[in-house]
């Protein structure tokens, strides 16, 4: 009994609320890919082991899953925290936003890169209740210079809107290249 | 002689300049503002660079990554809020001042310590390149595994009371490296027959979704935080004359955070809490620490400050990073063909100099910068938390998307933001992911073509060099299980003494 308290003690650690859903998570993504491993990777015939194309998955989920346990076990033996499902709800909310943006992200090569990012600032501006004259002006003026820098002065690759097209001739030839 | 003149061509176009001047001030910027830090800014940029020189794109990261910490002392000295993570400690000193009405004194003091152990440590670099140069070529594939071998063992019980979880992550991170077409026999490996996944998962994206897409969403969903207002005034120079008479505090603090910034995994934190227990025990007035130091806000800025000077050795010699930011340095230098390593030192030693200078010039526009602008700095510093996650995230589809304008990226990228996310709000390193996904891609490599000239396992550590890294790991690993058996016992006594419960884990 005294062995197994000490134990317990060992494995006890500082944690938040939320830990144990996001150990046992873990622990079951980490089993799950365990299982995979003789579908998902090959033993090449006529190769020794360490150019095998098995052996590094194989040793990366095998590590996966001794620690993901021990840090389930560690999670099981500490005290219980209050609030676990608030801040599963909390990690729940950031989809919303993750799916604004990938809309954004669809919405680009569509509309183009300037009215997308303006219309995605504003958007989030009025949706975090930010919508102040201040901060509406501030994402305009962010989200003009972030295409000037990244599209016309860096050049960086991102697709121009098929919109553009639409545009008479003057304004199209510029619109396609720098917004 | 004509070698410092050739990495001083190097240096003076306009280009390089340009990324020089804009790094570092905004670097600077970054750093001052609370919730963004450097690993943000320099995940965002990643991408843009790979169009540059290698030279730019290099100067461009670093004067992000270099000054960012300056930044960081700002708010971290005045409203007791650090602008990056590494500043927490410049609080505990820094804010105690500010309340006696010393902001001033304590600004100008993080700023002159942050100086010196900038220049410190490149000072250090430039003494040791020669040695490294000696030394680098020594290194084959076997001596690069077990370095590689040693970074992740370090980056994992430098987590202390988090061991378990930075294995785990560390583990998934060389798991990802994995995923995609094998090189050596291009077989699949974890596709799920998704073609998607065929040519793997990229490095720049799990970046930008663990360190920008996070703390995007993490301001976004969080409740609104309005950093206080201040103000400084009074002579920000007089901390540069200050600082010598703390100058064997300042000395001892460059000089950990060189050898810990030299030292994969282990990095700013370890060097902060060495230097500043070295200050403490040392100083003539110990009671004062904590309580507004000068002492001890001279020891954290002089120790973080000197890091990304020595951080850089490994990347150089060995191609090995230390730590995430210098991870996501290496895929620029992969993206140029610029190998990092032994070769590196024999035949490009202009660059590796250049670079060096480079660092030299960044420290110096950033003193200037900040002994100038402090109060512009403050003003920025008051942008609305979750309007500061509209601007991350808007930035971090130009990093994603100009990769290859891929969706599929995107969604990548906001699934592991949102798995940075969870990582954030649960105190677990992220870290441990990128060394495990660089690290484990050259462990793969390296021990496939050390072993092919292997005949025992004793042959793998038949040479000094291997001899010494294999015996260093052994010595690791041994002194972390003492010492978690130590504190172990000490707990159990305490809480025997004390009947209360501890939740810290070795």
């Amino acid at each position: 009994m005294a062995r197994i308290k000490t134990l317990q003690e060992l494995f006890k650690r500082y944690r938040r609320p939320g830990d144990i859903v996001f150990a046992t998570l873990f622990l079951a993504f980490s089993v799950f890919l365990l299982t995979q491993i003789p579908g998902e990777t090959v033993w090449a015939n006529r190769t020794k082991w360490f150019a095998q194309p098995r052996l590094w998955p194989s040793v990366a989920i095998g590590g996966m899953v001794l620690f993901a346990s021990l840090h389930f076990i560690g999670s099981l033996c500490s005290k219980r925290i209050p609030g676990r499902w608030r801040e599963v709800g909390f990690w729940l909310q950031s989809f919303e936003f993750v799916a604004y943006f990938l809309i954004y992200v669809l919405l680009v090569p569509q509309i183009g890169y300037l009215p997308a990012t303006l219309a995605f600032t504003l958007f989030l501006c009025v949706r975090i209740g930010e919508a102040t004259p201040l901060n509406l002006g501030a994402a305009v003026v962010f989200s003009i210079s972030v295409v000037v820098i990244f599209r016309a002065f860096l050049q960086v690759k991102v697709p121009a809107g098929h919109i553009y097209e639409a545009l008479p001739d003057g304004i199209r030839a510029f619109a396609l290249t720098y917004l | 002689m004509e070698l410092i003149l050739s990495s001083l061509s190097m240096l003076a176009q306009w280009d390089v300049l340009a990324a020089l001047v804009i790094g570092s001030v905004g670097g600077v910027i970054i750093g001052a503002i609370p919730g963004v830090g450097a690993a943000v800014a320099i995940a965002i940029l990643l991408p843009a660079t790979f169009s540059f020189e290698p030279i730019v794109g290099l100067t461009l990261l670093l004067g992000v990554y270099g000054s960012s910490m300056y930044g960081g002392a700002i708010p971290a000295v005045l409203i007791n809020t650090p602008g990056t993570a590494v500043n927490a400690l410049t609080t505990y000193d820094g804010y105690p001042m500010t309340k006696k009405g010393q902001g001033h004194r304590a600004l100008s003091l993080a700023y002159s310590a942050s100086f010196f152990g900038g220049m410190f440590s490149i000072l250090c670099l430039i003494v040791l390149s020669p040695i490294l140069a000696m030394i680098a070529p020594h290194f084959g594939s076997r001596e690069i595994f077990l370095a590689a071998l040693m970074g992740i063992i370090l980056v994992v019980v430098a987590h202390r009371g988090q061991v378990f979880a930075a294995g785990m992550l560390a583990c998934f991170g060389i798991f990802l490296s994995t995923i995609g077409l094998e090189p050596a026999k291009y077989t699949k490996r974890f596709t799920f027959d998704q073609s998607w996944l065929t040519s793997g998962v990229d490095l720049i994206v799990v970046v930008l979704g663990l360190f920008a897409i996070s703390q995007a969403l993490l301001l976004l969903v969080d409740k609104e935080h309005h950093p206080g207002s201040a103000k400084v005034e009074g002579n920000l120079f007089t901390g540069l004359k200050e600082l010598f008479a703390f100058k064997r505090v300042a000395t001892v603090s460059s000089s950990f955070g060189v050898l810990m910034g030299m030292i994969p995994g282990v990095g700013e934190f370890t060097a902060q809490f060495l230097s500043y227990t070295y200050a403490q025990k040392t100083s003539k007035d110990p009671d004062l620490f904590g309580k507004g130091s000068p002492e001890g806000l001279i020891a954290s800025e002089a120790a973080n400050n000197a890091v990304p000077g020595a951080a850089m050795i490994p990347l150089l010699a060995l191609g090995i990073p230390g730590e995430a930011l210098t991870a996501m340095m290496l895929s620029v230098f992969y993206v140029h063909n610029v190998i990092p390593g032994p070769q590196l030192f024999q035949g490009q030693l202009d660059f590796v100099i250049a670079l060096y200078l480079a660092l030299i010039l960044l420290n110096i526009i950033v003193l200037i910068f900040l002994l100038s602008s402090t109060g512009l700095l403050l003003k920025i510093i008051q942008i609305p938390t979750r309007f500061l996650g509209v601007m991350i995230m808007t930035l971090s589809f130009v990093g994603v998307f100009s990769l290859r304008n891929s969706v599929t990226d995107c969604a990548i990228a906001a699934g592991f933001g949102v798995f940075g996310l969870v990582l954030k709000r649960l105190n677990l390193p992220i870290v441990p992911i990128i060394l495990g996904m660089v690290l484990g891609g050259i462990m793969e490599v390296k021990l496939r073509s050390a072993m092919a000239r292997v005949n025992s396992p004793l042959d793998f550590i038949d040479r000094p060099i291997a001899a010494i890294l294999f015996i260093v790991i052994i010595l690791i690993l041994v002194l972390h299980v003492r010492a978690v058996i130590r504190e172990h016992k000490v707990r159990l006594e305490r809480e025997e003494g004390t009947s209360e419960t501890s939740t810290q884990q070795g």
